[in-house]
C-alpha cells in the first residue's frame, strides 16, 4: 500500500480506546430518519454485526466506511432485509423508522413493505434485462401502478431526477443494456427514484465507475439528498468526505466511530479511525 | 515495483529456457487444436454421409402425393399422411404437458423447494430419469395409462409418455437457464420490493427464457424421434385415416376426440416399411426418414432464431 499523506488532524489521545460516547457515537443529528439500535446480526454461526448503534439523519447523507469485511455493507443491507433473501440469516436488535417508530429487523414486519418503502442501488449496476423505460417503470409496476400517462410522467421525473433524461429520452424502448456503466448506474437510480422511497441506501455505487461517471453520481447524490435520506457505503473515503454530512467508521462488526464528516476527518477521536483514513491499514 | 525489477533481475539468465518453455506450450495447444479439428471432421464426415445417403434414396420419391396419401400394400402409391399428421398431434400433446410441467417444476427446484434431504432426492431422481432407456417408459405408459387408467392406445397416451420423457431435459434446462442469472438482478428485482412470484415471473423466467426454450426444443426434438415406447405402448403400424379434426364448425369449436384415437407416428411408418421385402418400401422409408430429418432440423432452426431474437431483445 503506497502511504498517503497525512491530513492534518490532532493526535489520539493516548490510551484512549472508548472514544466516548455510547458504542462510537460522537454526535447526535438534530432530525433523525431511522435509528440503529443494539443490533446485532448473524450469518449463521458468524456474528457478523455486535451490537451496532447509528443514528441516520434526514435528508442527509450518512457514509458508512471501513476495511472489508467490517460489517457496513451487511448493516446497509440490513436496512431493507435484503438478507432475508438467503438462509440461515438472523437479526437482533432494532432498525427504527421514525417518526413512527417501526422496527424494520422485528420479526412481525414484512421485508416486502420495508422493500417498498426504502430503495436501493447496488454495487454494481444491474438493470433488468428490459427497456430502459420498463426498468424505470419496475418499481411503480410493483405497487400496482400500470396507468400509462402515470407510468409516463413519473418515469420521466425519475430519469430527469437522476440526470438521465437527456441522454435517454429519444430511445426509452431500446435495451438498458445498450447504456454505458455510468448511464446505467443512473439509470438504477432512477429505477430506485420513481417509486419515490423514503430511504435510499447505496452500496458502493461508484465501485465499477470510473472516475468522470463516479463524479456524475457524487453530484447526483449531493442533489438528492435536498429530499432523500441517503446511506451510503464506500471504499472511498474521499468520496464519503466530499459527498457526506455523517460519517461511520465500522472495524469487525463493531461501530467504532460516528461523527459529523468534517469533525471526523479533522478530528477523529478513536485510534483505528485515524489509523485507516490516514492510509496506515485497511 | 522495485520488488518486480529484482525478481527479474534475478532471473534474467534464464531468458533462454522461458523461450522454450513458452514455445513448448504454443507447441502443446496448436496439436490440441489440430486434433479437435480432426475428430469433428470426422464426426461432421459420418453426419453428413448419413444424411446425403438418405436424401440420395428417398428425396427424389417426396411429392406431394407421398405427403397427402394414406399407407399402402402398393409402395408406389403408399404416403405418410396419417404419420405426419400424428407425429404432430402425438408432439402437440407432448409440448403442452411437458414445457409447462417441466418449467413449473425446474423453478421450483431451484428457487421455491427448501435445501433438504428430500429434494435432493428429487433432485438426483430427475438427473437419472434423463438416463432411463425410452422403452421403460413405453412399459410404464402400457401398465399404467393404457391399461390401468383406460386410456387406450391413444394419441393422448404417446403425447403423455414422451412428455414424461423429455420432462427431466425441461427441468433441467430450466433449472440451469435460472440459475444462470446474475444474483444481481433477483436483488435488484427484490430491492424494488417485488414478492418473489412477481421476480420470479416478471424477471427471473424473462431473462431465462432462452436457455429453458433451447431446453424444449431439445426435448422435443429427441421425441419427435422416439420409436420405442411409441411401440410399446402398440400404437398401430398401418392407419389410413385421420384422427377426428380438432376443430368443428358447431358450438363449442373444438374438439377434444382426437386425444382418444388410434394413430401412428412417422418413426413407426419407417421401421414398418424397412422391415417389408420390397426393396420399394426401402425407398418410401428413406423419404419418410427425409421429412423426419427436416421437421427436426427446422425446429431447431426455429429454437436458434427464437433465442436469437430474444438475446438481442433484451441485449444479453
Amino acid at each position: 500500500m503506497v502511504e498517503t499523506p497525512a491530513p492534518t488532524f490532532q493526535k489520539p489521545i493516548a490510551g484512549e480506546t472508548e472514544s466516548g460516547g455510547i458504542g462510537g457515537i460522537l454526535v447526535r443529528p438534530e432530525k433523525l430518519r431511522a435509528e440503529v439500535r443494539n443490533l446485532s446480526f448473524w450469518y449463521g454461526d458468524f456474528l457478523a454485526l455486535k451490537s451496532v448503534n447509528l443514528p441516520i439523519a434526514d435528508r442527509e447523507v450518512t457514509a458508512l466506511i471501513g476495511p472489508s469485511g467490517c460489517g457496513k455493507s451487511t448493516l446497509l443491507r440490513s436496512f431493507n432485509r435484503m438478507h432475508d433473501l438467503y438462509p440461515g440469516n438472523r437479526y437482533d436488535g432494532e432498525i427504527t423508522l421514525l417518526p413512527e417508530g417501526r422496527n424494520v429487523v422485528g420479526p412481525q414486519t414484512d421485508a416486502i413493505l420495508i422493500r417498498l418503502r426504502i430503495g436501493m442501488v447496488f454495487q454494481k449496476p444491474n438493470p433488468f434485462p428490459k427497456s430502459i423505460y420498463e426498468n424505470v417503470a419496475a418499481g411503480l409496476r410493483v405497487r400496482g401502478i400500470n396507468r400509462k400517462s402515470v407510468l409516463d410522467e413519473r418515469v420521466e421525473e425519475a430519469l430527469r431526477g437522476a440526470a438521465l433524461w437527456n441522454e435517454v429520452k429519444d430511445r426509452l424502448h431500446d435495451s438498458a443494456y445498450g447504456l454505458s456503466g455510468g448511464q446505467q448506474q443512473r439509470l438504477c437510480i432512477a429505477r430506485t427514484l420513481a417509486p419515490n422511497p423514503e430511504i435510499i441506501l447505496f452500496d458502493e455505487p461508484t465501485s465499477a465507475l470510473d472516475p468522470i461517471a463516479t463524479a456524475r453520481i457524487e453530484e447526483l447524490i449531493d442533489e438528492l439528498q435536498q429530499h432523500y435520506t441517503i446511506v451510503i457505503v464506500t471504499h472511498n473515503m474521499q468520496q464519503a468526505a466530499r459527498i457526506s454530512s455523517y460519517t461511520a467508521y465500522m472495524h469487525l462488526g463493531e461501530m467504532t466511530e460516528f461523527n459529523a464528516t468534517k469533525e471526523f476527518f479533522t478530528n477523529p477521536r478513536h485510534e483505528r479511525t485515524q489509523q485507516y483514513i490516514t492510509g496506515r491499514f485497511g | 515495483m522495485t520488488s518486480e525489477i529484482l525478481t527479474r533481475a534475478t532471473t534474467a539468465s534464464s531468458e533462454q529456457d522461458e523461450i522454450v518453455l513458452v514455445g513448448r506450450a504454443r507447441r502443446r495447444d496448436a496439436i490440441f487444436a489440430g486434433l479437435g479439428l480432426f475428430i469433428l471432421f470426422v464426426a461432421m464426415a459420418f453426419l453428413l454421409a448419413l444424411i446425403a445417403d438418405l436424401f440420395v434414396d428417398g428425396f427424389s420419391r417426396i411429392d406431394m402425393a407421398f405427403l397427402t396419401d394414406f399407407p399402402s400394400r402398393r409402395p408406389e402409391r403408399s404416403g405418410i399422411l396419417s404419420a405426419w399428421v400424428g407425429t404432430c398431434l402425438v408432439m402437440f400433446v407432448t409440448a403442452m404437458l411437458a414445457i409447462p410441467l417441466g418449467i413449473a417444476a425446474g423453478l421450483y427446484l431451484e428457487e421455491y423447494a427448501p435445501k433438504n434431504w428430500l429434494t435432493d432426492i428429487i433432485e438426483i431422481n430427475v438427473t437419472n430419469l434423463a438416463g432411463v432407456p425410452s422403452i421403460i417408459y413405453g412399459l410404464l405408459a402400457l401398465g399404467f395409462f393404457v391399461y390401468l387408467a383406460g386410456l387406450g392406445r391413444s394419441v393422448m397416451v404417446a403425447g403423455m409418455v414422451l412428455a414424461l420423457l423429455i420432462l427431466p431435459i425441461v427441468i433441467v434446462a430450466t433449472r440451469e437457464a435460472v440459475r444462470s442469472i446474475p444474483q444481481m438482478i433477483r436483488e435488484g428485482a427484490y430491492g424494488i420490493g417485488a414478492d418473489k412470484w412477481q421476480t420470479m415471473w416478471h424477471y427471473i423466467l424473462p431473462a431465462a427464457r432462452p436457455g429453458i426454450l433451447t431446453g424444449a426444443i431439445v426435448g422435443l426434438s429427441r421425441a419427435i424421434g422416439e420409436t420405442a415406447p411409441i411401440i410399446t405402448i402398440g400404437a398401430l403400424t398401418f392407419i389410413a385415416f385421420l384422427p377426428p379434426a380438432p376443430v368443428q364448425p358447431d358450438f363449442p369449436f373444438v374438439n377434444f376426440d382426437w386425444l382418444h384415437a388410434p394413430f401412428t407416428v412417422m418413426p413407426i411408418q419407417m421401421f414398418n416399411w424397412i422391415s417389408r421385402p420390397q426393396a420399394a418400401f426401402h425407398v418410401n422409408a428413406a423419404a419418410t426418414g427425409v421429412v423426419l430429418l427436416i421437421m427436426t432440423l427446422g425446429m431447431n432452426a426455429i429454437a436458434i432464431w427464437i433465442r436469437f431474437r430474444l438475446r438481442r431483445r433484451i441485449g444479453l
